[in-house]
């Protein structure tokens, strides 16, 4: 691979690749929001995706496990290999999928029930527990990986819904985890938290790269630079720039990069 | 606070917030005028709510009171032998009647002059309950049984007020002269009010005694026809809509279906009484006047509400929670029947019971399936038969009471629409608890 061809084909890396993004294209009807993006996102690593808004960052997220088949007028084109294996194969059912690429999204989005049966629905629906010790120990653990469950252990059978709103996105990851995904995918997930919550949410994002791959979408350059090893800039739909993340703040290739990081355009 | 003020982009100064400047006034004024149109309009709401209640309150009372005279009785059985040996029995057993009456009265110290014909007019044919009830139970001969004969609701009338000597005119039903009579039963105590029963438990009593008539076998009728429609309009309203707002691909197909249950909530409810008449009398000879065949219509009427309801309280749900449940691997049904459906419970419940609630009062289909004019005589034999054994429903009854010619009925129709009423409210009320119960926050 020519490594000067940065518009189309960067940083495509071989090893401990998790998934192996080829030509992707995503339309929405007729709007043409993913041009050509290959990537190769790496395991046991946190990604961050950047760009301005309407860049299209969530949008190619929500291509890794086809959450974009919800929408009925988006169209994904090209390949993308988790493990070797096409998801957009006719032979995969996007619901296994999604058990083995987790997602937590923008908005804290708790189901109205207790903070038990929202962690303990994912392992439920697949099976994961034979008995209701063992879903208790689930249940522990996966808060504990949140980092909440010092804060809820008491309170177990309150409402999800009665948290704060940092309380309410680390109970989201806890769920997320909690069905032992092998990818967490995370679509801007500080943006409705305050100062202290991010802070505890990026250091659980930081021990969960241990075991998992991460992708996080950001707004915050800060918080790119520091959950983050690798780093993908986003520009009008074209990924234009992939890279260890020191590289792109420090070293950036491209004009619109940055731009983008010095506060530019964005 | 001109515009010479303003230089440079600086803004204005405001002046002081302790004096109310035209422009707030203005947008007071307004809020207060905009506030006082909302209590004008509930206040009108209200009056009429009010007028509405207390005429109908004021109209059907009467239904539930009725008079009746007792008088204590004794047929021994040489009586009953020769009165079943003559050629007019029942006036035999009239001329006992009276006799008893005369005696009572004379008891009683008042005095009073009467026939046959006025005791006709006032208690109806009373010789021939006297005869079936000692040919039921002959044991009773000889002993002392009281029989509390209703009066004609007329008499019921003119002890309420309604009817007066000088509005009432001489009629088959009625003549001024019987109503001396009435007073000396007063006075003698022997005619009484009292809680008119067998109007709420009893059946339809055909045109010529409006003060037998009962509303009970039409309530029976009534609760079958929604034991028909809550059966069938709510799985099949529920899972229609589900499989529209969740699964079911949008195209032309599916655009075409929407428009079509928009149209058929809004076909008026006779059409679906022809149709029922076509379909499940005349092709599918279901029995007439059957609270199955009403029911069946009344599913096909309440199903666009229940399925535009159901859809509208699915489409509140907020997608964030469906994204939520996909998003850790639910499939499309879990997500629906876990997260969705449960939350969208309260709306759909709502959608339901007013769509009953409409079912319940409507009359029109009714028509063309026989429910309308059908004298519901007595009560069906058993569960299963009072699906099928012709019966009426309540709309159905106030209507055949209210379209009889004998004036009497009008009572009856009014209690009848206060019966109704009350069945409306429950439900309505049973639709709030239900909501609250259900309601979730998130
Ligand atoms: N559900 C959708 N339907 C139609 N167009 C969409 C939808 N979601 C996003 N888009 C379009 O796709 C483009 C990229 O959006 P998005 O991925 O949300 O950007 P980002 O997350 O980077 O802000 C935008 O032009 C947006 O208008
Ligand atoms: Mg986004």
């Amino acid at each position: 691979m020519m490594k000067d061809n940065i518009d189309t084909k960067v940083g495509v890396d071989a090893m401990e690749t998790k998934f192996n993004c080829r030509d992707v294209q995503v339309y929405y009807a007729d709007n043409h929001a993913i041009k050509d993006v290959n990537v190769d996102i790496l395991d046991k690593t946190v990604t961050a995706f950047i760009g301005p808004s309407g860049c299209g960052k969530s949008t190619f997220l929500r291509s890794l496990n086809r959450m974009n088949d919800t929408i009925p007028i988006c169209r994904v084109e090209g390949d993308i290999l988790l493990d070797g294996e096409d998801i957009n194969d006719a032979k995969v059912d996007p619901v296994q999928l999604r058990a083995k690429v987790g997602m937590v999204f923008q908005k804290p989005n708790p189901f109205p029930k207790s903070i038990y049966d929202n962690i303990a629905y994912g392992p439920r629906i697949h099976g994961l527990a034979r008995n209701k010790a063992e879903l208790d120990e689930i249940v522990e653990k996966s808060l504990r990986r949140g980092a909440i469950w010092d804060e809820v252990k008491d309170r177990l059978d309150a409402p999800g819904t009665g948290l704060s709103g940092g309380q309410q996105q680390r109970l989201c990851i806890a769920r997320a985890v909690a069905t032992e995904p092998e990818v967490l995918l995370m679509d801007e997930p500080c943006s409705a938290l305050d100062p202290i919550a991010t802070a505890q949410v990026e250091e659980l994002i930081d021990e969960l790269k241990a075991n998992y791959s991460v992708v996080i979408v950001t707004h915050s350059m800060q918080q790119a630079a520091r959950v983050s090893q690798k780093t993908a800039f986003f520009h009008l739909g074209n990924l234009v720039e992939y890279d260890d993340t020191n590289e792109i703040f420090t070293n950036p290739r491209d004009q619109r990069t940055e731009s983008y990081i010095t506060g530019r355009i964005g | 606070m001109t515009d010479a003020t303003v230089q440079g982009g600086a803004p204005a100064p405001r002046g002081s917030i302790h004096s109310i400047d035209a422009r707030t006034a203005k947008r007071n004024r307004a809020e207060k005028r905009f506030r006082t149109y909302g209590k004008i309009a509930i206040g009108i709401g209200l009056f009429f709510l009010v007028v509405l209640f207390a005429s109908i309150i004021r109209s059907g009372a009467p239904a539930f009171t009725r008079t009746v005279v007792d008088v204590p009785f004794t047929l021994t059985q040489t009586q009953y032998e020769e009165a079943e040996g003559t050629l007019f029995k029942t006036k035999a057993y009239s001329d006992f009647f009276i006799a008893a009456l005369d005696n009572q009265l004379r008891e009683q110290g008042v005095e009073a002059e009467f026939d046959a014909d006025t005791i006709e007019r006032l208690l109806g044919k009373v010789g021939s309950t006297i005869r079936e009830y000692y040919r039921a139970n002959e044991n009773q001969l000889g002993e002392e049984v009281s029989f509390s004969l209703a009066t004609s609701s007329r008499v019921d009338g003119y002890l309420t007020g309604r009817v007066t000597r000088e509005s009432m005119t001489d009629s088959r039903f009625l003549m001024a002269a019987d109503l001396d009579l009435v007073d000396r039963l007063v006075e003698g105590e022997i005619i009484t009010s009292e809680f008119n029963w067998p109007f709420i438990t009893g059946a339809d009593s055909g045109v010529d005694n409006p003060g037998g008539a009962g509303i009970g076998a039409s309530v029976v009728g009534s609760f079958f026809m929604m034991l028909v429609v809550l059966f069938l309009s709510l799985p099949i309203g529920v899972a229609a809509s589900i499989y529209l707002e969740e699964f079911a691909v949008q195209n032309r197909f599916t655009d075409l279906i929407e428009v079509n249950i928009s149209n058929l909530a809004a076909v008026p409810s006779i059409v679906f009484g022809i149709l029922g008449l076509a379909v499940f009398i005349q092709f599918m000879h279901l029995p007439q006047s059957a609270p199955l065949v009403g029911g069946l219509v009344l599913t096909l009427m309440t199903l666009p509400t229940i399925i535009i309801s159901t859809r509208a309280s699915l489409k509140a749900v907020p997608p964030s929670i469906r994204e939520a449940a996909l998003g850790i691997g639910a499939s499309k049904m879990q997500t629906v029947f876990h997260h969705v459906l449960p939350l969208a419970m309260p709306g759909i419940l709502t959608g339901t019971i007013i769509g009953l609630a409409q079912a319940l009062g409507e009359t029109a289909p009714l028509l063309l399936i026989g429910m309308v004019g059908f004298v519901a005589r007595g009560y069906p034999d058993g569960f299963l038969q009072g699906f099928v054994e012709p019966n009426s429903a309540m709309p159905a009854q106030i209507y055949t009471w209210a379209a009889r010619a004998d004036v009497a009925f009008y009572d009856k129709a009014w209690g009848g629409i206060i019966i109704l009423l009350i069945f409306l409210m429950i439900m309505n009320i049973v639709a709030v608890v239900l909501r609250r119960r259900f309601e979730r926050r998130w």
